[in-house]
């Protein structure tokens, strides 16, 4: 067992040996590999940004259900008990038609022209918060069963950017899926002809260690070997790109937060986009390198 | 003990190389194929490497028919045959030690047993201070002697060498002939193709000709 791990273990080493004397050809292929992978990821990362960012408008997502003037307290209490029941609202908050016009009677700006007013013009309002999770279409619909109701007058809801935000994100991300796929696949592609032509040039050597006695086995590590260093230093190199690229952008992105108010911790790379840019070349550049090994090598027969 | 009974060998396109050939290698034996061009020398030890497989007939070695062996068992059967060739099939990009390393490193021998042995192999052949040279910093025989370190480096119970001095001058010739003999007088099976009759009768051993895939004389004194 030792054994085999000192060959795989100076299989691998040999290749990245192998790898490093070929400077240019390898950090083209690297590169190519990075780009790949870092494009896809760093998208992903933005749409989970606005995705949180969004999330973190609940506020925004308040809507206020006004009530019809000469309804009466105790039934707009009753009404703020029975909407708190509903499933998708997370907390209703009743503002009584007294407080709300002690409030704007306290800024300068409405207080003389409420105070000339013979009656309270203002109605009972129920402020509803919906749960985090509920969509656009759930918020629309909510609202349409809360304004059918024969007391509430009106439901003011504004979700028509927030359902815009969230499909535009929901595009975007089955955008990104599409696009790591395809780039993915292009790695894929990559490390399999990189290694493809690897294995024509060392067509001789793969033929005289086949006339030795050399099991396929034995033949495929090594190539297998560089579609795994490929992927991995790929990988490295996608982190890498998506690190300065996050860096860039820290600040405008703080600022466009800031500007709707919203939580801004920041866009990081986690450890999730680091295990899954890492695994997703390690997994595409041995896959590359499998198909190739897989088509190419069992054609090299020993001539002589 | 490997014999061949009735071995006949078609390739594609209906050529026949060889035609019921029927013949005993016996441990320790050095045996020169002679013949001309196409006479069945080089398809035999492509037979004996498992490089070709018998079209009829059966190749046994120690009672074993290999010649339908598995192909998954085949690499395990040519680590005990050593080969060498008229091109030498040396890696021009690997210094001699390195060429001579491979068959021990495809065994999965450690680091120490691969530096002793390929040293003692480089000795043998007379190139231990060219260890470090590529092939092509070698005269045509120093490759060949490197082949040769190569071949038997894994101690194969079986060596094949086909025209090994093909590219050679005379004199070169009979030292890499020398080197075989060597080798055979410590136990090493062997089996040479060469056309070269004048020099194979130079070396003690037996004398197998061919012509037209068929056996003329198998050099045992029953032909």
């Amino acid at each position: 067992m030792a054994g085999l791990f000192t060959h795989q273990l100076r299989d691998a080493l040999a290749t990245l040996g192998r790898l490093s004397r070929q400077p240019v050809a390898t950090f083209l292929t690297v590169g190519v590999i990075g780009i790949a992978l870092a494009l896809p990821a760093g998208l992903q990362l933005l749409v989970e940004g606005g995705r949180g960012l969004a999330g973190s408008w609940n506020d925004l997502r308040d809507f206020s259900v006004y009530l019809k003037p000469g309804t009466g307290i105790d039934k707009a209490r009753e009404l703020s008990a029975s909407i708190g029941g509903h499933e998708e609202i997370l907390d209703v908050r009743l503002i009584e038609a007294d407080s709300a016009l002690a409030e704007f009677g306290a800024d300068p700006a409405f207080g003389e022209a409420l105070r000339a007013l013979k009656e309270n013009p203002l109605p009972h309002t129920l402020v509803v918060r919906p749960r985090p999770e509920a969509t656009p279409e759930q918020l629309d619909n909510l609202q349409a069963e809360l304004g059918a109701r024969p007391e509430v007058d009106l439901v003011q809801l504004d979700t028509q950017w927030l359902m815009r935000l969230a499909a535009i994100l929901e595009v975007l991300r089955r955008g990104i899926w599409i696009a790591a796929v395809l780039l993915v696949a292009a790695v894929i592609f990559i490390v399999g002809n990189t290694i493809r032509l690897d294995i024509q040039n060392r067509r001789q050597e793969i033929e005289v260690s086949k006339l030795l006695g050399a099991t396929d086995a034995f033949v495929r590590r090594p190539f297998l070997y560089i579609g795994f260093w490929y992927g991995l230093l790929g990988g490295l190199l996608a982190l890498l790109l998506l690190g300065i690229a996050l860096l860039l952008l820290q600040g405008p992105l703080g600022r466009l937060a800031a500007l709707y108010g919203a939580d801004f911790a920041g866009f990081g790379v986690g450890l999730r986009t680091l295990l899954g840019v890492l695994g997703a070349g390690v997994a595409s550049g041995c896959a590359g390198a499998w198909l190739a090994v897989s088509r190419h090598l069992s054609a090299i027969e020993p001539r002589v | 003990m490997i014999r061949l009974d009735k071995v006949t060998k078609l390739y594609r396109g209906g050529h026949e190389a060889l035609r019921e050939v029927s013949l005993d290698i016996n441990p320790g034996e050095l045996i020169f194929l002679t013949g001309h061009s196409g006479a069945g020398k080089s398809t035999i030890l492509k037979l004996l490497a498992l490089i070709e497989r018998p079209t009829r007939g059966q190749l046994l070695v120690d009672g074993r028919n290999v010649g339908r062996m598995p192909a998954r068992e085949i690499p395990a059967y040519r680590r005990q045959v050593g080969m060498v060739f008229q091109d030498h099939k040396l890696l021009d990009d690997r210094p001699a030690f390195d060429n001579v390393a491979l068959p021990l490193i495809i065994a999965g021998l450690g680091r120490r047993e691969i530096e002793k042995r390929v040293r003692a192999a480089l000795d043998q052949v007379g190139l231990l201070d060219k260890e470090r040279q590529v092939p092509l910093a070698l005269s045509a025989g120093e490759q060949q002697r490197v082949g040769i370190a190569r071949a038997v480096v894994a101690r194969p119970r079986l060596l094949i060498a086909d025209e090994p001095t093909g590219n050679l001058d005379a004199a070169l010739s009979l030292e890499i002939m020398q080197v075989f003999r060597r080798f055979n007088e410590v136990g090493v099976t062997m089996v040479i193709a060469t056309h070269d009759l004048a020099l194979a009768s130079r070396i003690s051993g037996r004398h197998v000709a061919l012509d037209h895939g068929r056996i003329l004389d198998d050099g045992s004194g029953r032909s």
